[in-house]
């Protein structure tokens, strides 16, 4: 290493390349990934793919798993791991469909209730974490179980023997503020559009997209909010810290304990969001809803530069990985390949990203 | 230092017993304003122990404290960081993942704006760090590097630039110079002479003499719990302070055999 007052390192050191900066990104390889992705799609698929109307329908998956996707990263920011987010997509959704279909509760109040249940179901998991000193992987495989179980008893109590709790739609009919959670946002915005020739119309004269489904605005804003959190604020500092090594971070006065409460909380209420914005799409919902998704969140999280050790990521890579996601996931239905071929590729992309993150940190931390 | 005769924190005559152990057994210390003051000892010989009741980790079982004169007692290290009292340990606190600046402020950032604006002023953030860094001899590159890109010797110099920013009076450094080569010792060395000067006490603990007799201006040495005596900066020699830290038998054998290289 280098050390000051010897005037050829000082020499050395003064100006970082604008290359050396963005090695250093976390997302770097999120954007390595997705530039790939999308140069194999624009010679293998159809090239409808990439017009406005296919570009919103792989986000569209992209989105549902993205919000997901910020929750797991954040918290493995903070050092820590969910498992259980996917089963709390299915259970978050069995309450908040029970909650309108049985109990008939209006809409707001069903969602706020179900986003309550989830958040203490989240504050439970990290409070047995911090008390057990365990390790969050296990406390949380637990939850993964507990909650795809309750679901599937819940919903047969609910139902009467069915797996499958239908009428969402039925039961909220005319309900206000039922557009913030489902349908499509700028409706007005794309028939002027339309009107102006800007994007394609039918030959009935109504444009080919009628608007941004709601879960992309979901999705965007909250990347945006989570992004200014994690780089802009104390507490984004705190987050980095407590994964980053607990231990000195709570000798320099970080909360520790609460942040990472906070983190498993949010991670929760993300899974919750999802399991309305689901439940409100189809109208229904069923016990299998969520079913793995917790891992796709972590590898979307982990292919967005998320170490798996805490203390280094970005929301914007997550954001990404998700949208490599949809992209492929939707993207084989545009080409001659097996549909199949999409878990091989989640496995590799996982297997990629993991080894281009080590080699990453180690160029960051100089470590040898 | 002569100006001020009242020393920063004095420890009179602390014990500490952990069950039917005896790791310290009276000892006295104290530390002026502007001064190195080097507590030697093996290991073993209570260094850790006592810096940790003068930190406020542990409560000594007998004997007082007194910080400027005045008595007290601390519970936790945040009583002690608020008198003036900061203790940089040989894990340094600090997280090699994340930039210089984030750990110069952790858990201390500077924010401005309001309400659900508040943010991290990071402009101001980096270029304090920049300036103290400086100030303690070492040129970063730019305060947005890891703190994993630097070498143990220049993170033990931001862990103290950071103790001393945050309005350390007295500072205690836990065998900083242990782990280092020798170029790298001569920064620290240098780091703890300058923060010497702007009026720090310093309390230097290692076990190392010829560190301690580079920078040291008194010189304490442990032994079994016990302080063995305190002499000044040319009252004593490498060789008598390395004697009274072996306890002043074994080694003179060894001594011999060694050449006067230990």
């Amino acid at each position: 290493m280098n050390s000051p007052g010897n005037k050829v390192a000082d020499d050395r050191l003064k100006h970082v390349s604008f290359f050396a900066q963005l090695m250093r990104r976390p997302e770097l390889g999120a954007v390595a990934g997705l530039v790939l992705v999308t140069a194999f799609f624009l010679i293998v698929a159809d090239p409808v793919m990439f017009n406005l109307a296919g570009v919103i329908n792989f986000l569209t998956p992209a989105a549902q798993l993205g919000i997901l996707a910020l929750g797991a990263a954040l918290l493995m920011i903070g050092g820590e791991f969910d498992l259980s987010i996917g089963s709390m997509i299915a259970f978050a959704g069995l309450v908040f469909a029970s909650a309108i279909v049985v109990f008939k509760i209006p809409l707001i109040l069903a969602v706020f209730l179900t986003l309550l249940v989830a958040g203490l179901i989240g504050f439970l998991n990290a409070w047995l974490v911090q008390r057990t000193g365990l390790p969050s992987f296990i406390v949380t495989l637990a939850f993964l179980f507990m909650l795809r179980g309750l679901s599937l008893v819940g919903l047969k109590w609910a139902t009467g023997g069915s797996t499958q709790l239908r009428g969402v739609t039925e039961a909220l009919e005319g309900s206000a503020s039922l557009g913030l959670f489902t349908g499509k946002a700028f409706e007005g915005l794309f028939v002027s559009l339309g009107e102006q020739g800007w994007i394609p119309k039918f030959p009935t004269g109504e444009p080919m997209i009628t608007g941004i489904p709601v879960e992309i605005i979901w999705f965007v804003v909250l990347t945006c909010i989570a992004t200014w959190v994690l780089l802009r604020t104390p507490l984004g500092n705190w987050i980095f810290a407590s994964g980053g090594d607990a231990n000195a971070a709570k000798n320099s006065g970080v909360p520790v304990r609460n942040v990472k409460i906070g983190l498993f909380v949010f991670a929760a209420l993300c899974a919750a969001l999802v399991a309305i914005i689901t439940v409100l799409d189809s109208g229904s919902t069923d016990a299998r809803r969520g079913f793995q998704k917790e891992f796709e969140a972590i590898i979307a999280a982990v292919i967005g530069g998320c170490l798996l050790t805490g203390g280094y990521g970005s929301a914007v890579g997550a954001f990404l990985g998700s949208v490599i996601f949809g992209m492929v996931m939707i993207g084989l239905t545009y080409t001659r390949i097996d549909q199949d071929w999409y878990l091989v590729f989640l496995g590799g992309m996982l297997l990629v990203a993991v080894l281009f993150n080590n080699i990453i940190r180690k160029r960051v931390t100089g470590e040898r | 230092m002569e100006f001020n005769k009242t020393p920063l924190v004095e420890m009179r005559n602390i014990e500490k017993h952990f069950g039917n152990i005896i790791a310290l057994s009276g000892v006295s210390f104290s530390v002026m304003a502007g001064e190195c003051h080097c507590l030697l000892g093996d290991n073993g010989a209570g260094k850790s122990t006592f810096i940790k009741t003068m930190s406020g980790v542990h409560a000594p079982s007998a004997g007082t404290m007194l910080v400027s004169g005045k008595e007290v007692v601390l519970n936790s290290p945040r009583e002690a960081m608020n008198n003036g009292i900061a203790t940089v340990f040989q894990d340094l606190a600090m997280i090699p993942l994340m930039s210089v600046t984030r750990n110069f402020f952790m858990g201390r950032e500077p924010t401005k704006g309001w309400g659900p604006f508040k943010h991290m002023d990071i402009k101001h953030a980096n270029s304090v760090t920049m300036t103290e860094m400086h100030r303690m001899g070492i040129k970063l590159r730019e305060p947005e590097q890891a703190v994993g890109t630097l070498s143990g010797g220049e993170r033990q110099c931001v862990a103290i630039a950071r103790a001393v920013f945050f309005g350390a009076k007295v500072l205690i450094l836990d065998e900083p110079t242990s782990a280092l080569g020798v170029r790298q010792t001569a920064n620290v060395l240098a780091t703890i002479d300058r923060v010497r000067k702007m009026g720090v006490g310093v309390i230097f603990i290692t076990h190392n003499v010829r560190h301690a007799l580079a920078v040291g201006d008194r010189f304490t040495v442990l032994n079994r719990g016990k302080t063995l005596g305190t002499a000044r900066k040319g009252e004593i020699t490498a060789e008598q302070l390395q004697d009274l830290m072996a306890g002043g038998q074994e080694l003179a054998k060894l001594e011999g055999s060694l050449g006067g290289t230990v």
